[in-house]
């Protein structure tokens, strides 16, 4: 006995008397019990936490304080949108932070707490749906359908071959779509999956397209996937602008480094370029910025036929004459054809030009410059 | 309502379940077929007939009374609105026996089972779960052919089982075990139509007596 004790006392377990109702009521029980037992398991509180009556009382007090703002900005309390709310908001609650989510926001309880799923059974304790004992019935119950569209489409290709019709091979555009990402399914789901579950999950509906399916199951895979907006954006190139004197006029806009610069480029020029209202010899007196600003025009041999009128403001010499250069490019694309436009931008003359002054950093003297190092 | 529960005790076939089987349909649907001798479980060698050229022969005499007894017992249990949960671990079969389960309106698993299912199921599934009353296992073993970890669990939450077991199979722990081969496509899906006809006679007898004694 003294032995067991000793034994249990050096594991490090709690002793916990438990009396039997018994005809010896007298006699104790010593029972070994562990801290696990007493430790409360908080993170596996059940699926549902928040609950539909606090919804509703959010939902209440949000429309609430919507027209108590409305009232505070002076507006209309029945006509006032979320927009104006995010407005009157970043009005009265100004705030510096980076993150647009950490700053203090207004929106509709059904936007601000996750969609929760609601108990899954009913009053006699059965279960609404039929694989909920597995665990993640929504995603088991996916694959169930997918599968079961899976073998209409192989009986549908068996009563072809049967008919002895030839097999439709329909190329379905897979360039233009993409499949949901995990994401976006667990969403749709409400349900936590695992990469292997999603990836299994894209395979079937693979399968299911290499096979010819009817129009179910189009509608069933057009579901799962999503158009691809197209890489390139198609940049709207704009017409030419005609002045009271009948002469063709385009404008464009440029940036480089801090400078910012608009430009009118006209036709049946001469050549001339004017700055802020000065002449580009006495504005950039040093050559290389003239032969920047002339680029444009000897890549398009439209030297002498062009006249120019620019604005400029910020950044150093180099930065403005950059400036001017990408918008006399801009403004040219609607004088010239499209093969043209595609040369400039493959000359570079239609990029932006990303670089800027990189910051400086503590414990450096400069952006790279590290401080003398000193043996001793 | 104490009559409703205890009138089908009373009689021994009260759902006539003999008369959904016959010998010549389960020896054509292939279920007397088992695997080679070499797979042979120790417990399952009551339940072999024979063995031909190196393949067991299941006796069909004795899985005509099993399957009568469990067919009664998963009737009486649909009688009594319990929660039936068919378990299946075989891939070919999986779609089938969900089909099944969703057309009597029970409850499938044939997918991977997580380990704490019906041991932890207040904290998997939330406090107030109802653990199904009865499993009915249509493959007993699992992807690796071992036990499935059900059998044992149902066990230890002191739930009945039903099960098909082959001659690989360990028959100790299922309370009503059907010997019979749970590999062939037509011998499944006899079980499944089995299943299915026996669940929807028992429900409808329940309805049709309660309605009886509401009338009264």
């Amino acid at each position: 006995m003294a032995v067991a004790v000793g034994r249990a006392l050096r594991l490090g377990g709690r002793w916990s008397a438990v009396a039997p109702a018994g005809p010896r009521p007298q006699t104790l029980r010593l029972i070994y019990t562990t801290t696990a037992v007493r430790r409360k398991n908080v993170g596996a509180s059940g699926p549902e936490k928040y609950t539909e009556a606090f919804i509703k009382k959010q939902i209440e007090e949000f429309n609430l304080g919507k027209r108590h703002l409305a009232n505070m900005m002076g507006e209309d309390p029945e006509t006032f949108t979320q927009e104006d709310i995010d407005r009157a908001i970043a009005y009265l609650f100004p705030s510096g932070l980076f993150d647009k989510q950490a700053r203090p926001m207004m929106k509709h309880p059904t936007e601000v707490f996750p969609e929760q799923r609601k108990i899954q059974w009913g009053e006699d304790g059965r279960p609404f749906h039929f694989l909920f004992y597995t665990g993640k019935q929504s995603y088991y119950s996916l694959m169930h359908e997918t599968y079961e569209k899976l073998l209409n489409a192989q009986k549908y290709q068996d009563q072809l071959t049967a008919q002895d019709l030839p097999p439709q091979k329909e190329k379905k555009n897979l360039a233009g779509s993409r499949w949901l990402t995990k994401i976006e399914l667990e969403e749709m789901l409400l349900e936590k999956l695992s990469d292997l579950d999603y990836s299994r999950f894209i395979q079937l509906l693979q399968k299911l397209l290499t096979l010819p399916c009817g129009d179910i199951e189009e509608k069933y895979i057009q579901k799962f996937s999503k158009e691809v907006p197209a890489q390139l954006k198609k940049v709207v190139i704009e017409p030419l602008k005609y002045d009271e004197r009948g002469v063709a006029f385009s404008t464009g806009e440029g940036t480089r480094k801090t400078a910012r610069a608009t430009v009118v480029v006209y036709d049946n020029g001469t050549g001339k370029i004017t700055v802020n209202g000065i002449d580009i010899l006495h504005y950039f007196p040093v050559l290389q910025d003239r032969e920047q600003l002339l680029f444009p025009f000897q890549f398009l041999d439209r030297i002498g036929k062009h006249d120019m009128v620019c604005t400029v403001s910020g950044g150093g010499r180099s930065a403005q004459a950059g400036a001017i250069r990408l918008a006399c490019a801009k403004a040219l694309r609607s004088f010239v054809t499209e093969q043209e436009v595609e040369f400039m931008r493959q000359a570079g003359l239609l990029t932006v030009d990303p670089r800027v002054k990189e910051r400086k950093k503590p414990g450096q003297e400069g952006a790279r410059r590290k401080f003398t190092w000193k043996k001793r | 309502d104490d009559s409703l529960l205890s009138e089908p005790l009373s009689h021994p076939d009260f759902f006539n379940v003999k008369e959904l089987f016959s010998l010549k349909e389960l020896f054509d649907a292939r279920v007397h077929l088992g695997h080679k001798k070499g797979c042979r479980h120790r417990f399952m060698e009551p339940y072999i007939f024979g063995c031909r050229l190196d393949q067991d022969i299941i006796d069909l005499d004795q899985t005509m009374q099993h399957l009568q007894l469990a067919l009664n017992f998963t009737a009486h249990i649909a009688y009594r609105k319990g929660i039936i949960l068919f378990i299946s671990r075989k891939r070919q079969f999986c779609h089938l026996v969900e089909r099944t389960a969703r057309e009597c309106g029970e409850y499938a698993h044939t997918r991977y089972w997580q380990g704490g299912l019906l041991t932890n199921a207040h904290i998997q599934f939330g406090p107030g779960v109802r653990l199904p009353d009865l499993i009915i296992f249509l493959s007993s073993l699992n992807n690796v052919f071992e036990p499935h970890v059900a059998i044992r669990d149902a066990a230890k939450m002191n739930i009945p089982t039903v099960g098909v077991v082959d001659t690989n199979c360990n028959p100790c722990l299922i309370t009503y075990p059907i010997p019979g081969n749970d590999d062939s496509p037509t011998a499944m899906e006899l079980y499944c139509k089995l299943f299915r006809m026996t669940i929807i006679r028992a429900k409808d007898k329940r309805r049709q007596s309660e309605i009886f004694n509401e009338l009264q």
